[in-house]
C-alpha cells in the first residue's frame, strides 16, 4: 500500500524500524515496477460495522504478497472471518480499501472478484450435496462454454471437448486430495474433513491467483492435517498463494511466510512466524491477562 | 372413448408442459415460485389477442412466450436478491394481481365474459387429404420412435451409471470398484420394469393417437401439435440441465453463496431460470386457451399453480421425465375417479349395502379427499417424489 505506508495499528512487525528515507525510497522502486513490487493482495482501513458500538473489523490493513503463504491468527471474534468476507465482498465494507493484482476491487461483486483469481473456502466447509463430488470440481472450472445457455444448443462439440479436459484437471485433483475413490458419490455423503479437502480441491480447480482457506484444519485429524499441509505446500510450490485462518500454532508455523494477527477487531501485530510467537502483547492477546 | 382419451392427453401434456417450466425453477434452481399460472395468463392472452388481430399463430405463441419471460424478469430483477422466501410471495401476489387486470382490463380482455372465437392451429383444417393424414402420422411415429429409443438407452443404463457421462473417453482414470458394481447389479429390474411399463404407456398413447389422427378432428391436430411441442421442449431442457449451464443452476440450489464464491453471476441464472420457466409456461397457456377455445380469468386461479406443484413433487424434483410421470398420474386419477358413479352404480348391483349414487358436490369433495390422502402416502413412502432420488434426501447440508 503506496498510500499508506504507516498505519498506527500495525506498527510492530518489520515497519516498526523503517525510517521516512526508506519510505520514500520504497516508494520510489514501486513507481518504477509497480506490478513487481505490489503484493498481490492489500487492504488498508478496512472497517465493517454490524451495528454495534465497537467495529467488527476497524481499520485493518494487510498484504498478501505473490507466491507467499500468509497466515491470520487472532483469538476468537477478532474478526478474522469477516476480513475474508470484506476482502472477497460477500459483505461490503463501510470504508477502506482492497488492492487485488494491482485493480481496487472492493466495488467488485463478489462473483467478480472469484472470476479475477481471488477464491476463497468456508470455515464451515460447503459442499453442494447432491452434487456429485466430481460435478463440485468441474463446477469451479472457469470460462466454461458451455455455462451460457444458448451455447448448450449450438456448442456442443465444444462443451463435450472442454467437459472432457475439465474432468481429466478434476481427476488429477481428486487423486491429489485423496477423494479418487469418491468421485461418483454425492457431495453430502462426505465426511467433514473430507468435505474441508473438497472445498480445497475445488478452489483449486478454478485456476484462481490467490486461495483464501478459512480454518482448513479445524475438525480434523492430525494425520490428515499433516497431509493437508503437505498439499498447501506443494500448491504454494508450484506457484500459488494463500491467505490462511487458522487457529492451530503448529500448522501456522510449518506453513507461513509471514503472520497477520488480529485482536478485537484491530491489527496487532505482523512479521514472521517466529517473530509473532515471541511477540508479548501476541501471547497476551491469546492467553489472557 | 377415443375422443375422451385425447382430450385427456392433451390435458396431460399441457400440464406437462407447464409444471416442466416450474421444474426448471424449482427443481433445478430451487426457486419458491408460488405464481406460476401468472406465467400462463399472459402466454394465453397473448396469443389469443394477437392472432385475434390477424398475428400468425407461430408468432402469437412466440410473443405470448416473450411477454411471459418479460415478466419474469420484472419478477425477478426485484425479488431476486432477496432470500427466497420474498419470491414465493411476490409471485403469489403478480399472480393474482395479473388474473385482476384480465378481469378489469375490459378494453383488451373482455374481463369476465371471456375471449372466444380465436384461430386455433390447423383450425382450418377441418377436412385433411389422405396425405396430410399420412403424414400427421408419420410425425406421430416419428416422436414416439425416438422417445422409445430414448426409453431404451434409459433402461440398459445401471442405476450406478446415472453419473455414467463422467466416464466417456478411455482415458479418463475413472475409479472403479467392481464389488460396489457387482452389488448394485440386482437394482436393475425395478429399473426395467418401470422401462416396460412406461413402453406399454407409450404404446397405449401411440395407438389412441393414430386412431385420432385417422378419424381426423381438431382436437387430434391439437395433440399432434402439443405433443411435438412437449417433445421439444422436453429434448431441449434436457440438454440445456445436463450441461454445464444445469450445473450451475443445481450449485444454486444446493448453495448459492458457494456458486458466487467460484464466481458465478448467481442472480443472473436465477433470472434465466425464471424467464426461461415462465416462457415455457408461456407456451403452455397457448395451448390451454386453444384447448377450451374460450379462456376467462377464472381459468387462471392460483389453484393451477398448485396442481403444477401436486405434479412436480409426485414425479420427483429437478427431473423432467418424472414431471412429465407426474402429469400423467395426475390427470390418470383425476379421468379415473370421474367414472367413480358408475363404479358405485355397479357395486350397488353387487353389495347393495353400498349407496348406488352420490350427489356431485360430495363427489367433487370426495375426489380432493383422496388425491389428499394419497399425496400423503406418497410423501411418507417416497418422499422424494416417484422418480426422485432417495439418497438425495438423507444427504446432510
Amino acid at each position: 500500500m503506496v498510500d499508506e505506508p504507516t498505519n498506527p495499528q500495525s506498527s510492530t512487525g518489520d515497519r516498526a524500524g523503517e525510517t521516512l528515507a526508506d519510505v520514500l525510497a520504497e516508494v520510489q522502486d514501486r513507481a518504477i515496477a509497480p506490478r513487481l513490487e505490489l503484493p498481490l493482495l492489500a487492504a488498508s482501513g478496512l472497517v465493517k460495522n454490524f451495528g454495534g458500538t465497537c467495529c467488527a473489523v476497524d481499520r485493518v490493513r494487510i498484504e498478501v504478497p505473490q507466491g507467499s503463504i500468509t497466515g491470520l491468527v487472532g483469538p476468537n471474534g477478532a474478526g478474522k472471518t469477516t476480513l475474508f468476507n470484506l476482502l472477497s465482498n460477500a459483505i461490503r465494507s463501510d470504508q477502506g480499501r482492497v488492492l487485488f493484482d494491482g485493480e481496487p476491487i472492493h466495488h467488485l461483486q463478489p462473483h467478480i472478484i472469484a472470476r479475477m483469481g481471488m477464491v476463497r473456502t468456508f470455515q464451515v466447509a460447503r459442499v453442494l450435496s447432491r452434487l456429485s463430488v466430481l460435478d463440485n470440481l468441474l463446477l469451479a472450472a472457469q470460462k466454461q462454454t458451455g455455462e451460457k445457455f444458448w451455447n448448450t444448443w449450438f456448442q456442443q462439440k465444444q462443451i463435450a471437448q472442454e467437459e472432457k479436459t475439465q474432468r481429466q484437471k478434476a481427476f488429477e485433483i481428486l487423486e491429489s486430495i485423496g477423494l479418487a475413490h469418491m468421485t461418483n458419490e454425492y457431495a453430502g455423503a462426505l465426511s467433514g474433513g473430507q468435505r474441508k479437502l473438497l472445498e480445497m480441491g475445488r478452489a483449486l480447480m478454478a485456476e484462481p491467483k490467490l486461495i483464501l482457506l478459512d480454518e482448513p484444519a479445524a475438525g480434523v485429524n492430525p494425520t490428515l492435517i499433516n497431509q493437508i499441509c503437505d498439499r498447501i505446500q506443494g500448491w504454494n510450490q508450484d506457484g500459488m498463494t494463500f491467505l490462511i485462518i487458522e487457529h492451530n500454532m503448529d500448522v501456522i508455523m510449518s506453513l507461513c511466510d509471514r503472520v497477520w494477527v488480529l485482536a478485537e477487531g484491530r491489527n496487532l501485530a505482523d512479521g514472521t512466524p517466529a517473530e509473532i510467537q515471541s511477540n508479548p502483547e501476541v501471547l497476551e492477546a491469546y492467553l489472557g491477562h | 372413448m377415443v375422443g375422451y382419451l385425447v382430450t385427456l392427453i392433451i390435458s396431460t401434456a399441457i400440464y406437462a408442459l407447464f409444471s416442466l417450466g416450474l421444474n426448471l425453477q424449482w427443481g433445478y434452481t430451487g426457486l419458491l415460485n408460488f405464481g406460476h399460472v401468472a406465467f400462463m395468463t399472459v402466454g394465453a392472452y397473448t396469443t389469443v389477442l394477437l392472432s385475434l388481430n390477424g398475428v400468425p399463430l407461430v408468432v402469437a405463441t412466440l410473443v405470448g412466450a416473450a411477454l411471459a419471460a418479460l415478466l419474469g424478469l420484472i419478477l425477478g430483477s426485484t425479488t431476486l436478491r432477496l432470500r427466497e422466501d420474498y419470491l414465493s410471495i411476490v409471485t403469489i401476489g403478480a399472480s393474482e394481481v395479473i388474473r385482476l387486470i384480465a378481469l378489469n382490463e375490459e378494453w383488451l380482455t373482455r374481463g369476465s365474459l371471456g375471449v372466444a372465437n380465436f384461430p386455433l392451429p390447423l383450425g382450418t383444417l377441418t377436412q385433411p387429404t389422405i396425405g396430410s393424414k399420412i403424414a400427421m402420422i408419420a410425425l406421430w411415429t416419428c416422436i414416439f420412435a425416438v422417445s422409445g429409443q430414448h426409453l431404451w438407452k434409459w433402461t440398459r443404463r445401471t442405476d450406478r451409471n446415472v453419473f455414467e457421462r463422467f466416464s466417456i473417453g478411455e482415458s479418463t482414470p475413472t475409479p472403479i470398484h467392481s464389488e460396489q458394481d457387482l452389488a448394485t447389479k440386482p437394482a436393475q429390474a425395478p429399473r426395467l420394469l418401470a422401462g416396460l411399463a412406461s413402453a406399454a404407456l407409450g404404446l397405449f398413447i401411440y395407438g389412441i393417437g393414430i386412431s385420432a389422427l385417422y378419424d381426423y378432428s381438431y382436437k387430434a391436430g391439437l395433440m399432434l401439435v402439443l405433443v411435438t411441442v412437449l417433445a421439444l421442449v422436453y429434448w431441449r431442457l434436457e440438454v440445456s440441465v445436463k450441461s454445464p449451464w444445469g450445473r450451475v443452476l443445481k450449485s444454486i440450489r444446493e448453495d448459492e453463496e458457494v456458486a458466487r464464491a467460484l464466481g458465478k453471476n448467481v442472480f443472473w441464472y436465477k433470472l434465466q431460470s425464471l424467464m426461461l420457466g415462465g416462457a415455457i409456461a408461456g407456451i403452455a397457456g397457448a395451448f390451454y386457451a386453444w384447448n377450451l377455445t374460450f379462456i376467462n380469468p377464472d381459468g387462471f386461479i392460483p389453484l393451477i399453480t398448485f396442481q403444477a406443484w401436486i405434479i412436480v413433487v409426485l414425479g420427483g424434483a429437478g427431473n423432467n421425465a418424472g414431471t412429465i410421470l407426474g402429469a400423467i398420474i395426475y390427470w390418470s386419477y383425476y379421468s379415473a375417479t370421474r367414472f367413480l358413479p358408475d363404479f358405485l352404480q355397479a357395486l350397488h348391483s353387487v353389495i347393495p349395502i353400498i349407496p348406488a349414487s352420490i350427489d356431485d358436490a360430495r363427489l367433487g369433495a370426495f375426489r380432493i379427499m383422496i388425491i389428499g390422502l394419497l399425496l400423503i402416502i406418497l410423501m411418507m413412502v417416497r418422499p422424494q417424489g416417484i422418480l426422485g432420488k432417495k439418497e438425495e434426501l438423507t444427504l446432510g447440508r
